[in-house]
């Protein structure tokens, strides 16, 4: 029997912590025994808003980043939140190709990214100040029955 | 990461390996930029086969290649892309200014 399992992580918003993030998350959530495919899933997602928050959310000085992932039964639930400056409009953000680094050649592809790769991803404000981003998946999926067939 | 290349019959083959994303995409930059401003090829080939992971960075950094090689005409393939990366580029049509080869 699967029981509900949680862990936190936090982090200094470095570039050179992304693939540990990704990889941390990766581990954990493997105690599921997901397929090497959701595994590649879940750490390109966490990338993504890991990367997020390197790159936007502390314009000075690099401020922390938490990574909180919850299991229960077969549902991921992560949330990567920062203390930075914030997203000002949550919807432009989303949009396919917007980014406001293009000329660091940047491809404005995060959230899509995010959304292809998972089943649900949602913004919101951090209580304070910044931003959580949260992403869900359920693994095995595969196997489920489609439901009214 | 690792940036590997050669030239044969002026073409010039780049095989990237390890993990491509916002750490590693300055480095896999300046590398590609020295090997791209060379004169001793007239196309480009970058082999993804021994990429681990990459996420939409590498999307930013292959269109700046790409941009830069527009005006001497030199057209780049992508080939060997795990399906990661693929699913990437199609959502993002990189194959249409860089085009899938085997």
């Amino acid at each position: 029997m699967k029981t509900n399992n949680k862990m936190v992580l936090s982090f200094k918003a470095l570039s050179v912590n992304e693939s540990f993030a990704r990889s941390t998350v990766a581990a954990f959530v493997a105690t599921l025994n997901p397929t090497l495919d959701e595994i590649t899933d879940i750490k390109t997602a966490v990338s993504e808003a890991v990367t997020n928050c390197v790159v936007h959310a502390y314009p000075k000085k690099a401020g922390e980043v938490s990574i909180e992932v919850k299991l229960a039964g077969d549902m991921v639930y992560i949330a990567v939140s920062d203390r930075g400056i914030g997203i000002s409009d949550f919807e432009k953000a989303k949009e396919p190709f917007f980014t406001t680094r293009k000329k660091d050649e940047r491809s404005g592809m995060g959230f899509t990214v995010m959304e292809s790769f998972m089943d649900r991803v949602e913004l919101e404000k951090n209580k304070t100040k910044g931003v959580i981003i949260r992403l869900e998946k359920k693994l095995g999926k595969v196997n489920y029955r489609v439901v009214g067939g | 990461m690792e940036v590997k290349s050669r030239v044969y019959n002026n073409v010039l083959y780049v095989v990237l390996s390890g993990e491509l994303d916002e750490h590693s995409s300055s480095y896999a930059r300046t590398t590609l930029d020295e090997l791209l401003a060379r004169s001793n090829f007239n196309q480009v080939i970058i082999d993804l086969s021994e990429l681990e992971f990459m996420d939409s960075t590498g999307i930013g950094v292959l269109i700046g290649r790409y941009k830069k090689l527009k005006p001497r005409s030199i057209p780049i393939y992508i080939c060997n892309p795990s399906t990661h990366a693929e699913r990437i580029f199609n959502m993002t049509g990189l194959y249409e200014i860089m085009p899938k080869i085997n």
